[in-house]
């Protein structure tokens, strides 16, 4: 491949990309995401490929892998296009029906369709399926039709064609202007007004410049990162080396986690691909502009998410934050001026320059612009990446497009923003989602983690579970935070185990108040976050515990038991079977006891009892 | 610190990694020791000091580094290192049962190697594959959607291939 040399290159290879795709031409594209990864995409794409070559289809179909769709529930997902036909959860042995039925006589197999688990109706094209329905997919929408190792793909959505816009029709200072019109703000958690972080780092003393991606999503329940550089990661480029040419920067870092091994392996064929275009590197596209991307591997430390300390472990160092009374847009990597967004907020990038900060700016609520990629976990029936306008109620989200809760559960709570979140209650469910408001009532918009609990969800548990985690990320430099934190998970872990004492809710309020006054970085700052707005939401939990010494959720071992209703007990021996300590006893069609000595709590009776007969006290 | 029997550190190999790949670049030290890592699936001792001495930084800081990161070991690990993921989507959905599963089954605790150095059980926050969960990750090979039934399963799989 020749470098690409001007604007009229790049147009020629596009023109050229898109008239060799053939509309007609049927496209099998499966996704082959970490989440369908690991239920089996590769082995169901050795089968379509094998059946496909027997029926000599192999000029009439293409068969696509991509990155992830974002309905990881439903994997390994198959959509046959252009007639947009999902089926869920396929398996090698059901390829040859499909080849057979759907791809040769364009017949679609209605036993193997999604089925809607609120409506039971069975759904025949992606976007009918209320999960996707509901979704505006600006950022996410292209990872189905792209195969991330390869450019022309990208191209053929004509990626690169805002870099092209920018280098050849636009000033550094009209890039920077349309981001700052487009109201869009930092993707990471943060939320800083990114076209401000640009000025100021372009406007900052010293002659080096640098552009970093943080990738190092450290959020436990929060994906959406790892997804877009597996699925998209051309799009993230082009938005840094915008983003470069904004600031006047010439040298970028991608910081990626290491537990992300398909991530690492797509953005490295991505930069190679787009260096051999000459898209990166020296005089890009023959404009005269710079820009060389280098991708460093993170050792599995969540406190490098935080600016600071990401810009020391580039440096080689042990990755502790400083304080930001100097800004790390002024002095941050190599003492240099740094502008580090998160991957998210680099694919925004060429889409407002390709739409328009005017188009961008008219999505979203007053003060947050655009889409919002959630990652949707826990207790909630349709688990995946969803994209929406911000302002969208918590309850669209979890109940329109997440289909609510399974198995009859009720819903208590949704944990947003990941351990410097809060927990969000059922009363306040038709919440606006924006920054603004998330902070209003204890919570934060965070990376875009939200996982929905259900009644079987200890609130007191998820409040020490967090701060367990802080406990072992914190990385210790200032008192406040190593010492305080320890604090604080000590009552937790005591009021779970049935040793709280009066006054503990007092103390565990006050301490937050230190710990988050006086932490040097903004995990300690947010560390209490998941204690007061549980203790603010969940007070009667907590009470619960304390003074009854009760989990009413079933999650605390020492707070409760299990016994067996004998209203609703059916004696239909399931539990008596499945339970591991021979705990159970009774005769089939008669009332079932549980031996209290015997049982270690496992759950596996209240998770199986059809009736829900085995009851919490 | 314990080094693995059997277990010979080729030096000239770990120089020319830190030479070829890295340009002896101090500011790279995570990644050579990502590097050392994956190939003895620890940092043994000797491998520091090489560090140490080709990148010409004291061995305070590659110490520093190496105990500070979550990826690394100054103790050998098993030829299978199943992570735990503990992220809240996982937790939500039982992931400690699972821990508890997988510990008696191996008669080891988190962070601990079987004495036979078959496996090495630890606990991750989050691998990202949260519609998953449970999950488990051996050696980055992904197996989700776990109860404790197939979690002995997939550690059987790996006892019999080992």
């Amino acid at each position: 491949m020749n470098k690409l040399q001007s604007e009229k290159d790049y147009e020629s290879v596009r023109d050229q990309v898109k008239k060799e795709r053939d509309p007609e031409r049927l496209l099998v594209s499966i996704c082959a995401g970490s989440g369908c990864g690991a239920y089996g995409t590769e082995e169901v794409r050795e089968a379509l490929e094998k059946e496909i070559s027997k029926n000599g289809l192999k000029r009439k179909v293409e068969v696509k892998v991509t990155g992830c769709h974002g309905f990881c529930e439903q994997g390994p997902i198959m959509v046959i296009h252009p007639e947009g036909t999902f089926y869920p959860k396929v398996k090698p042995g059901d390829i040859p029906e499909i080849v057979a039925e759907t791809i040769v006589n364009g017949k679609v197999i209605k036993s193997k369709l999604y089925k809607d688990p609120v409506s039971k109706k069975r759904i025949a094209k992606e976007e009918d399926i209320p999960f996707y329905k509901g979704q505006h997919r600006i950022v996410f929408g292209n990872n189905g039709m792209i195969d991330p190792t390869k450019i022309d793909d990208y191209i053929a959505v004509d990626g690169y064609s805002a870099l092209v816009k920018v280098l050849f029709s636009m000033s550094s200072e009209e890039v920077i202007s349309a981001i700052k019109e487009s109201g869009l703000r930092g993707r990471g958690g943060g939320g800083f007004p990114t076209g401000i972080k640009w000025e100021t780092c372009r406007k900052a003393h010293g002659d080096i410049r640098y552009v970093m991606c943080n990738a190092d999503e450290g959020d436990p329940g929060a994906y959406m990162d790892r997804s877009l550089l597996e699925g998209n990661p051309h799009s993230v480029l082009e938005g840094m080396i915008i983003g470069a040419y904004a600031i006047g920067s010439h040298d970028g870092f991608i910081y990626v986690r290491n537990e992300y091994p398909l991530a690492v392996k797509n953005i490295g064929i991505a930069i190679k691909q787009a260096e051999e275009y000459g898209l990166l590197g020296k005089n890009i596209l023959g404009s005269g502009f710079d820009f060389t991307v280098k991708i460093s591997r993170g050792g599995g430390a969540f406190i490098c998410g935080e600016s600071t300390a990401l810009m020391r472990s580039l440096e080689g160092q042990v990755g502790r934050p400083r304080a930001k009374y100097i800004h790390t847009v002024d002095k941050g990597y190599r003492d240099s001026p740094s502008t580090l967004n998160n991957v998210e907020t680099w694919a925004n990038v060429p889409i407002i320059i390709n739409k328009g900060a005017e188009w961008y700016a008219s999505l979203g609520t007053e003060r947050s612009k655009g889409t919002k990629v959630f990652s949707l976990v826990g207790k909630v029936r349709n688990t995946g990446l969803v994209e929406v306008p911000m302002g969208a109620s918590l309850r669209t989200i979890i109940f329109d497009i997440g289909g609510g809760i399974p198995k009859k559960r009720k819903f208590k709570a949704v944990q947003t923003g990941g351990p410097s979140g809060g927990c969000i209650p059922e009363d306040l469910l038709d919440l606006p989602v924006d920054y603004q408001r998330l902070a209003e009532v204890g919570s934060i918009m965070g990376s875009g983690g939200m996982i929905v609990m259900d009644q079987d969800t200890c609130m007191v548990d998820v409040a020490r579970y967090f701060l367990e985690f802080l406990q072992e990320e914190s990385c210790g430099q200032c008192v406040p935070c190593r010492e305080g934190i320890k604090r604080l998970l000590e009552i937790l872990t005591d009021i779970c185990a049935g040793n709280g004492r009066e006054g503990d809710m007092e103390l565990l309020e006050e301490l937050s108040g230190t710990v988050s006054k006086l932490s040097l970085c903004a995990l300690g700052g947010t560390a209490p976050n998941p204690v007061l707005s549980t203790i603010r939401y969940f007070r009667k939990e907590y009470e619960a515990h304390i003074y009854d010494k009760k989990c009413p959720s079933g999650v605390c071992k020492e707070l409760f038991y299990y016994e067996i209703d004998e209203k609703k007990c059916n004696g239909c021996h399931i539990c008596c079977l499945r339970c591991p300590q021979e705990a159970i006893s009774g005769e089939k069609k008669k009332v079932h006891t549980i031996d209290q000595e015997k049982c270690i709590k496992c759950s596996i009776c209240y998770e199986s009892c059809k009736v829900d007969a085995v009851a919490i006290k | 610190m314990a080094e693995a029997e059997g277990i010979r550190v080729d030096i000239e190999a770990v120089k020319g990694v830190i030479e070829e790949k890295y340009n002896n670049d101090p500011e790279n030290v995570i990644m050579i020791l990502q590097d050392i890592s994956a190939r003895y699936n620890y940092l043994p001792e000797e491998t520091l000091y090489v560090v140490c001495r080709e990148l010409e930084i004291p061995i305070s800081l590659v110490y520093s580094v190496a105990t500070f990161y979550k990826a690394f070991s100054l103790e050998p690990r098993g030829k299978y290192i199943i992570n735990i993921c503990l992220g809240t989507a996982c937790h939500v959905r039982g992931a400690e049962k699972i821990k508890e599963t997988l510990e008696q089954r191996l008669n080891i605790h988190g962070g601990e190697t079987t004495e036979d150095l078959k496996f090495t059980l630890d606990a991750v926050r989050c691998v990202g594959c949260c519609a998953l969960g449970p999950v488990i990750t051996v050696n980055q090979k992904a197996h989700g959607g776990l109860n404790r039934a197939k979690a002995l399963k997939v550690v059987e799989k790996y006892e019999k291939a080992a």
